[in-house]
């Protein structure tokens, strides 16, 4: 077994600038009540001014204040928030979905962390150093700072996480690299480590060092169980993550959004975060809704659907502002949901390997996604032919249960009017007719006409009925 | 001479031969003898836009655009119909040789017919985009003539006889005629020939020879004649 331990020493932060419009000005999480709030983390515009944790926040305010009458170029004085341990776990949550996508155990058992079995898939991703540089890759495009360790069992991974970076030790190895770790980065308690300091131990190779019943006997059984965690003589259950079935998020807006242009931003974060979540659980989503909280607490709801299983973000946002094109927001809006309700397996294509029709039924495919998705599905239409001798039938369906059942053989106009007009002095001349239609008793709509092909007054072709049985003519259709 | 060089660096005029003889087979055959021979490509421009001018539907523009549609027959893609001037019979698409499977029409208008047109000439997937857009004017159909090169993508754009007098960048332009002729008031790579092409057989004049014309006799009625009718018509109102 080779367990990733993955620590986010900074995830507090990371996670709520990740919400944030401006990451890049300054910004401070704090805690505390009001007024007493003290500056717990800072980004690395507030530190440049010189906010650091422990500061009283009305410090950190003024002297980023300071710094805008400097003009130094920073637009706003410090912007802040309280801790939240809900958005930090939302987080380590969401970071947990996308290790799913490398292992099928992970686990939230240590804080700040997360640890995860990666010895099956590295048949799947290459050795040890390219799913490294690979898990690395994605953890810096998603924004948050982290150390990695691989060691052969996840209380070892958490140990040498907290005194390492990028260490990488097997087997034969782990005695000698936990040896060499200081007591108070071990994971003891705080009891156990009081004691051990005073009886001068300052690091675990030198309790590795000493018989185990005289440990025991000193110490007590919890050491032994630790120490024995550590080296992977004693099993260790951890709770695995489970991915949830669905997808929710949202994202509460500071000042309400008065138009669908202002939604594009936390509308491409929900997307990629989605995007995560569906790449983590193999799976791609066809339908996902959008719910707009409005200023006076009713909800806008907004269906997305989509023709194909999708889960690349771009493609998302794109299909999803096509749809927000037609949406006429009922007011300002103060919170956006995303909901993806039913996740659908995804079979990715494989687009290097394709080629001529194959690659362009995929543009198809693409293109009608994408006119649909501002048309409306009713727009695209297909030329289907029903088998049916009143004309209206014919081509807009809704045959009977004696519809013919050889195709028309007869003239027909390329273009039908979807309802026929009445005309009477643009007929110029008949040219061909009358062909009787009668038919569609059974269904109460029937139809007895007689249609000529005649000359426009201005020489262009109609096709016109008249009622056998009364007067006047109708135009129903052209040929062109 | 020099001040005529400097106008053709500036690239604010073209030599109307000279595309014709740089570029390679870049037309698709109408599909009509007369008129490939009287355009100077042979045939439709492949990625450009070709405007047809007619007074509305009826015209014989079906009769023109068919012969290609059919030939593209699914192999080169769907066929997408933008804001056609009514419902495509499948009956008659089917009989003129269109693939109906790959025949798709979008029931859109106004600027949403413009956008869609775009979206579909630059996709670079369809066989061929014909669409009816008398709210074009000259810069929007720039933006399809551009949508079209780059997607490789023929466009057909219908446009009222009115826009005739208006200057267009389309590549070729045509004005219909009632009765299956035409005029090409505009082609790239040549001068438009003078004088009326006719292309094919009216409208429609198939339904003349068919039998439902013969059992006008079996009619109860009592059918008038033709012409007999023709008169009569005016009159019922």
């Amino acid at each position: 077994m080779r367990w990733v331990c993955l620590l986010l020493p900074r995830l507090a932060l990371e996670g709520a600038l990740r919400e944030r419009r401006d990451p890049a000005s300054p910004f401070a999480l704090t805690e505390g009540r009001a007024p007493r709030q003290i500056v717990r983390a800072a980004n690395a515009a507030a530190r440049a001014l010189g906010v650091k944790p422990g500061q009283a926040l009305g410090v950190a305010e003024s002297l980023c204040l300071g710094a805008e009458r400097g003009g130094e170029g920073v637009e706003k004085g410090l912007a802040s928030d309280a801790v939240d341990p809900e958005t930090t776990n939302r987080w380590r949550r969401h970071l947990a979905d996308w290790a799913y996508g490398y292992s099928s155990q992970v686990s939230l058992h240590y804080p700040h962390a997360l640890v995860f079995e990666v010895e099956s898939s590295l048949n799947l991703f290459g050795p040890w150093p390219r799913l490294e540089a690979r898990l690395r890759a994605e953890l810096e495009a998603l924004g948050f700072t982290h150390r990695l360790v691989i060691a052969p069992n996840p209380a070892a991974a958490w140990a040498l996480v907290n005194a390492h970076d990028a260490l990488a030790v097997d087997s034969p190895g782990l005695e000698a690299a936990l040896g060499a770790l200081p007591l108070g980065r071990a994971g003891l308690d705080a009891h156990s480590l009081k004691t051990l300091k005073r009886s001068g131990f300052r690091r675990l190779g030198e309790l590795f060092a000493l018989p185990r019943s005289a440990l025991s006997r000193r110490f007590g059984g919890a050491l032994l169980r630790h120490l024995g965690e550590l080296r992977g003589e004693w099993p260790l259950a951890l709770e695995s993550y489970c991915p949830a079935h669905g997808f929710s998020r949202g994202f509460e807006f500071d000042t309400p959004v008065q138009a669908t242009a202002g939604l594009a931003f936390p509308l491409k974060r929900l997307l990629q975060t989605l995007a995560v979540f569906l790449r983590g659980q193999d799976a791609g989503v066809t339908r996902f809704r959008l719910a707009l909280t409005l200023e006076d607490r009713s909800t806008q709801h907004v269906e997305v659907g989509l023709l194909a299983v999708q889960r690349d973000p771009e493609t998302l946002l794109e299909l999803t502002r096509g749809h927000l094109e037609r949406v006429r927001l009922d007011g300002p809006v103060s919170a956006l949901t995303l909901t993806a309700a039913e996740l659908t397996p995804y079979a990715p294509v494989r687009r290097e390997l394709l080629d001529g029709p194959a690659q362009q039924s995929q543009a198809w495919a693409a293109l009608r996604q994408r006119l649909v998705a501002r048309l409306g599905e009713a727009s695209l239409k297909s030329l289907v032919e029903h088998r049916e001798h009143r004309p209206e039938a014919a081509v807009l369906g809704g045959a009977g249960p004696e519809g013919v059942a050889t195709p028309e053989r007869r003239a027909r106009p390329g273009w039908l009017l979807p309802a026929p007009t009445r005309c009477d002095s643009e007929i110029a001349e008949l040219l061909a007719g009358p062909e009787r239609i009668e038919s569609g008793w059974w269904d109460g709509n029937d139809v007895r006409r007689d249609y000529y092909l005649v000359a426009w007054h201005d020489g262009r072709r109609a096709w016109v009925w008249s009622d056998p049985a009364g007067a006047g003519w109708y135009l129903h259709g052209w040929f062109g | 001479m020099s001040g005529l060089e400097t106008l053709l660096d500036s690239r604010r005029v073209w030599r109307a031969q000279e595309i014709a003889t740089d570029s390679g087979p870049t037309t698709l055959a109408t599909g009509h003898a007369a008129l490939d021979a009287a355009l100077p490509g042979h045939g439709w421009p492949r990625d450009a836009v070709s405007e047809l001018l007619s007074g509305g539907a009826g015209s014989g523009e079906l009769g023109l655009l068919w012969p290609l549609l059919s030939r593209l027959g699914g192999e080169a893609g769907p066929v997408v119909l933008i804001a056609p001037p009514g419902v495509p019979y499948p009956a008659a698409w089917r009989r003129a040789g269109v693939a109906l499977a790959q025949c798709y029409w979008l029931d859109v208008g106004g600027r949403e017919a413009l956008w869609a047109t775009e979206q579909s000439l630059r996709a670079g997937c369809c066989a061929a985009v014909v669409a009816w857009l008398p709210q074009a004017d000259a810069r929007a159909l720039r933006r399809l003539q551009i949508a079209s090169a780059s997607g490789e993508t023929p466009g057909f754009v219908h446009r009222p006889l009115g826009r005739a007098s208006e200057a267009s960048p389309a590549a070729l332009r045509l004005r219909l005629h009632p009765g299956a002729e035409l005029e090409v008031l505009k082609c790239r790579g040549g001068r438009p020939p003078s004088g009326r092409i006719r292309y094919g057989r009216p409208a429609g004049e198939s339904m003349t020879s068919d039998p439902v014309t013969s059992r006008r006799r079996d009619n109860p009625r009592g059918a008038p004649t033709q012409a007999g009718i023709a008169r009569a018509a005016p009159r019922e109102r």
